[in-house]
This record gives C-alpha cells, sequence and structure tokens, in this order.
C-alpha cells in the first residue's frame, strides 16, 4: 500500500514538473527525455554518486582523493613561518576530524629548504611544524593528539636546487596514526 | 729515548677500536691538494731499509701525509735505502736543498711482527733531533707510518701532529647513509652506522671512544650516543618533538642538546647516558647548534632572538647571553679552536655561505674559503686545519682548509655526496 503511494506522489511530481514552461535553452533540444531509451539508462546513475556527501570524521576521509582531508601539505614563504589564509580551510578540516576522533594522533613534520646550516634548518623545520601544531590546538585538537617534529633539509620533496624546488620544500606535512 | 712497550699497548689498543666497525671498501676518500703554505720545510724522507720486505710501503704514508699537511716541501731521497743507523752525510743532505732527514729499518722481530726504527736528523745543526721504535703487526704498518709522521711534524714545527687522529662524515648515496670513520689521511674508511634515514651531526667525545649524532631512523630526530669499539648506542635524547645538535662538555659527561618539546627549539643539558635533563636557556625564538668553550666555561650557540641568525654564548652555568657576531645578518655553526682563542663558523656574503674565523680578542674575522655552500666547520685537535662540507659540482665533498687560508685540500667520494665531518681529538 505504501509503494502505491509512493508511486501515486512520484507521477504527480512528474506531472507538475511537465506541466512547468520548458527552459528557453531546452527548446528544440531534445535532450531530458522522459521516455528513457536503452542509450540513456545510465545518466540518472551517476548523478547519486557524485552528490553523494564525504563524511568528514571518517577514517576513509583521510585517504578519499575527493576529501580535503587527504591533503596533507602546508607551504610557507621564505624565512616564514605564518600559515597563509589558503592553508585555513584545510587545517579546520583536520582539527574537525580529529575533534570527531580523539584517539587519532598526527605527526606534523616540518621541512625547511637546502640553504644554509642544517641545524638552523632543522630549527627552522620546527618552527613550521610547531605554527601548524598551534593552530589545530586552537580549533580544538588535543596536545596528546599532536606531536611536531622537524626533518629540517634532509628530506627534500623535490630534489632541484632552484626557487621552486625550494618552495616545495618549504613545507608541513601532517602523518595520521599507521602512516608514519 | 725510545719506548716500544708503550707504543706496542697504543696500537694495540686503536686496532681493537675498529673491530666493530664494518669495512667500507666502496666509499675511500680521495685527496686533493688545492693550495699550499707559503714557507714549507724542505724535508727528505728516505726509504727504510728493509721495507720493501712489508706490504704497505711505509715511508710513502709518511711523505704523503707531510706533503698534506701544507707545512713541508718533500725533498727527493732517491731510492737507496738508509737504515737509521747509517751515518748522515750532512754536506751532502743540504745541497740536495734539505732541511731535515728521516732515516729508519723495518724488520721481522720474534712473534712474526715488524719492528720499525727511524731518526730524524737537522741537516743545518748535523745534529740528530731523535727516534723512535715501534712494534706492529702488517695490519698496523699505517697507524706506525701516522706516529712517525706525528713525530716529525712535531719536532720540527713544535706543535702536535694530527695524523693518527680520525675524522668522522656521512657519506649519503641512493637511499643510503652512512656514518663513516676514516683515518685523517682518508683511508681506512669504516662503517660505523647504516640506515635509510638522515644522520647529521657527529660529534666526538673528548675521549675518542664514543660518536653522538642525530638519526632519523624513526621518522623524527633523535640524539644518540654510540661507542665504536662495542658498536652499541642508546638513545641520549628523545623527548616529543624535535632532538638534536648534541654537544659534547669537555669532561664527555654531558650533552648539551637542542629539543623542542616544551616549544621551539632551545637549549638543554643531559647527562651522557640520558639521565638528568636541565633547561639551559630560554628565547622566544630558535636556539641551537650548541658548543662548549674547551675550558668548559661558556656555551656557543646560533640564535635568531634578535631577527636574523647570529652567534651568542652563555656562561654553561648558566646567566645571560652575549651576542658574538655582528657584521652580517647570516652566522651560524659556531666551533671554537682547541686553544679556545678562535672560532671557526658560516657566514653568509651576498648569498654564499663560507667559512670564517674570528679571533676572539680582537673580534677580527677573516673568511677562509671562496667556495659558496660550505657548512660544518670542525677544527683538528691541533688547530691548524679546519675540515667542512661543501659542494662541488653539485656533490657534496669534504674539504680542509688551514686556519690561516693558505692551505686547501678536497676529499670526496666516487658517486656518492660526503657531509656532516667531524674531526676527532687526539688519540692518548
Amino acid at each position: 500500500m505504501l509503494k502505491s503511494f509512493f508511486v501515486a506522489a512520484a507521477s504527480l511530481i512528474l506531472a507538475a514538473c511537465s506541466s512547468q514552461p520548458p527552459a528557453p535553452e531546452q527548446a528544440g533540444a531534445g535532450v531530458e527525455s522522459r521516455t528513457p531509451s536503452a542509450v540513456k539508462v545510465e545518466t540518472p546513475q551517476v548523478k547519486p554518486v557524485a552528490q553523494e556527501p564525504i563524511d568528514l570524521t571518517s577514517m576513509a576521509a583521510l585517504r578519499d582523493p575527493r576529501s580535503i582531508l587527504s591533503k596533507r601539505s602546508v607551504f610557507f614563504d621564505y624565512d616564514q613561518f605564518s600559515i597563509k589564509d589558503e592553508f585555513k580551510p584545510l587545517l579546520d578540516a583536520h582539527a574537525r576530524f580529529l575533534v570527531a576522533n580523539p584517539k587519532m594522533k598526527m605527526l606534523i613534520q616540518g621541512n625547511a629548504d637546502e640553504r644554509g646550516s642544517r641545524e638552523y634548518n632543522l630549527a627552522l623545520g620546527q618552527k613550521r611544524a610547531d605554527a601548524v601544531k598551534k593552530m589545530l590546538l586552537l580549533l580544538g585538537a588535543r596536545e596528546e593528539q599532536l606531536e611536531a617534529v622537524s626533518l629540517g633539509e634532509e628530506k627534500p620533496r623535490n630534489p632541484g636546487h632552484d626557487e621552486a624546488a625550494w618552495a616545495e620544500n618549504r613545507r608541513d606535512d601532517m602523518l595520521y596514526t599507521g602512516e608514519y | 729515548m725510545m719506548k716500544p712497550a708503550y707504543v706496542r699497548l697504543a696500537v694495540r689498543g686503536l686496532a681493537a677500536s675498529f673491530l666493530c666497525l664494518a669495512v667500507a671498501a666502496h666509499a675511500q676518500l680521495s685527496i686533493e691538494i688545492t693550495g699550499a703554505g707559503a714557507n714549507r720545510l724542505p724535508v727528505a724522507i728516505a726509504d727504510f731499509s728493509g721495507e720493501r720486505i712489508v706490504s704497505q710501503a711505509l715511508t710513502a704514508v709518511v711523505r704523503n701525509d707531510l706533503d698534506h699537511s701544507g707545512q713541508f716541501r718533500l725533498v727527493n731521497a732517491g731510492t737507496e735505502p738508509m737504515a737509521e743507523t747509517a751515518p748522515v752525510n750532512y754536506p751532502d743532505w743540504k745541497s740536495r736543498g734539505a732541511d731535515a732527514l728521516a732515516t729508519g729499518s723495518v724488520s721481522t722481530a720474534a712473534d712474526g711482527r715488524y719492528e720499525t726504527r727511524f731518526r730524524l736528523y737537522d741537516v743545518q745543526k748535523q745534529v740528530a733531533l731523535g727516534g723512535q721504535a715501534y712494534v706492529a703487526s702488517a695490519g698496523q704498518l699505517r697507524a706506525t707510518a701516522h706516529r712517525i709522521s706525528d713525530y716529525i711534524y712535531e719536532k720540527l714545527t713544535g706543535e702536535p701532529g694530527i695524523f693518527s687522529t680520525r675524522i668522522a662524515y656521512v657519506v649519503k648515496s641512493t637511499g643510503r647513509y652512512e656514518l663513516q670513520i676514516a683515518d685523517a689521511d682518508g683511508e681506512n674508511a669504516q662503517t660505523a652506522l647504516a640506515s635509510r634515514e638522515p644522520i647529521i651531526s657527529p660529534t666526538w667525545s673528548p675521549d675518542g671512544t664514543r660518536l653522538a649524532y642525530v638519526s632519523f631512523e624513526a621518522k623524527k630526530p633523535i640524539v644518540y650516543v654510540h661507542s665504536l669499539a662495542t658498536g652499541r648506542r642508546h638513545v641520549a635524547a628523545n623527548f616529543k618533538g624535535s632532538n638534536s645538535a648534541p654537544a659534547w662538555s669537555p669532561d664527555g659527561k654531558k650533552l648539551a642538546v637542542v629539543l623542542s618539546k616544551d616549544g621551539g627549539s632551545q637549549l638543554y643539558l643531559v647527562n651522557a647516558d640520558g639521565s638528568g635533563i636541565l633547561r639551559l636557556a630560554s628565547s622566544a625564538g630558535i636556539d641551537t647548534e650548541p658548543r662548549f668553550s674547551p675550558d668548559g666555561q661558556w656555551i656557543y650557540f646560533t640564535s635568531d632572538r634578535g631577527g636574523s641568525p647570529q652567534i651568542y654564548r652563555i656562561p654553561a652555568s648558566g646567566g645571560g647571553a652575549e651576542r658574538v657576531t655582528f657584521e652580517g645578518n647570516y652566522n651560524v655553526t659556531p666551533r671554537l679552536s682547541p686553544d679556545g682563542k678562535s672560532m671557526a663558523f658560516i657566514a653568509r656574503n651576498d648569498g654564499r655561505f663560507q667559512v670564517a674565523l674570528m679571533d676572539l680578542a680582537t673580534k677580527q674575522t677573516q673568511i677562509l674559503t671562496d667556495s659558496s655552500k660550505d657548512e660544518s666547520p670542525s677544527f683538528a685537535p691541533n688547530g691548524r686545519m679546519i675540515i667542512y662540507a661543501t659542494e662541488i659540482g653539485g656533490r657534496g665533498v669534504l674539504a680542509t682548509v688551514s686556519s690561516d687560508g693558505r692551505v686547501k685540500q678536497k676529499l670526496s667520494v666516487q658517486a656518492a655526496d660526503v657531509r656532516e665531518p667531524a674531526w676527532g681529538y687526539f688519540v692518548k
């Protein structure tokens, strides 16, 4: 009985839709036919997948390339340690994840470009890791969840020796439990 | 004059300390001299009688040592072997241009080892300056040669030689880092630690038996102390955050380290066994690269507390910081000379990072190198030379420069980067 109610409701909605005047773009184009042909069967199946919301507190979201949580790097300007505005949504999302998953821990690895002393660069990387840690704490993550360390200039992502390479290497990476 | 029993013990001790090190035959350091001192003392080293019976030519090693020091010019001594007991024709050696002459002999002792005797002469004054005798197995003949070089160097310059000392450094090849130890002439390289993750900041304990260093094998920097004789090591600092930049106190009991456990990179003091952590200083910025002065009174370090990285010092017992460098906006990596009178460091000049030397009394500073990516200077224990890391043709090499800036050498390893040199102390 319920089923027949839904069918009736659906046909009412369909009727309502078809009673609306067609949009100018649709005129003569014949894009959306209400009588499905064999060719167009797959079209409506794509939409639900694309619109499926990603649960930004789930473990799967850490690896899902469509999720902001799969992004793990924060980049810095030369001799700078402040978080640029463009990375604030990223840190906000990671902070929410940490709040929702209090057992998850994060290792923040700071990096520096290759110029100058290795130990001083280690300290520069530490400053960058500390900056991300501080922001995540402000956004609600707990001290026990976070460790900020530095790899200095020792693990460059880009092995080059120009400004493009150095910019890529002035970076923090965020790693979760099980990833380091 | 001769103390064979004492020398025998010393040579054996040296060999024992190598037992637990793997031989790194593929990564031999090769040396190239790129500059020489102005006033080199002409010296002749005759072939020692009987040395052809041993596998290694002793006198070739001695000549190589003296030549590389930049203090001597070798006079051709001909091919005729001369025993230490043979009479010296002083006018003949004077006419060949030699100010000093060494002669000697190698013979087989009753136990199958080799006995090496030599004597050093002052050709100008026509007197014998002294001599030594050593008993050593075939594998220890290089060490014997270095001891002869040390003796000659000290007799002729008045300063101890550094030919029997060792250097530690890190070799990076694809995906592999090795902490190696070699003789000061680059020979005899041994691997103390191999890792897939970086190793930095090796530094010798004052007694020469241990190295402290930073290893990233646990995905973060941790300070270890490694005993070379046993190959055993322990964690000296592994706190939350980063642990780095170890520096030995002159008595070898403590390490100054840099920790970020309380936020920022800050100076602490810890016992060499990892116990008893104590904060040394507090600043809002970076404090790193601590080094004790040889008298143990001061700790020199790099700090950006004034806006740019500069060198400061604090009393080792605690107290206010005093700024040491003022010229330029990047002065890092302070290293005190063994006599405590001068300080080597890295200064940035027009974008080039170079080894500089400051006279601590007058604050007069001299740039010693003309390269542009210099790092990690380290004094030889007699203060005459500084070894440092630099880059040539895109590859990391080690180089030495005399503390007057005149004598320069380059040490490289085929197809690998070499960095982070640390010159060891005198072996007692």
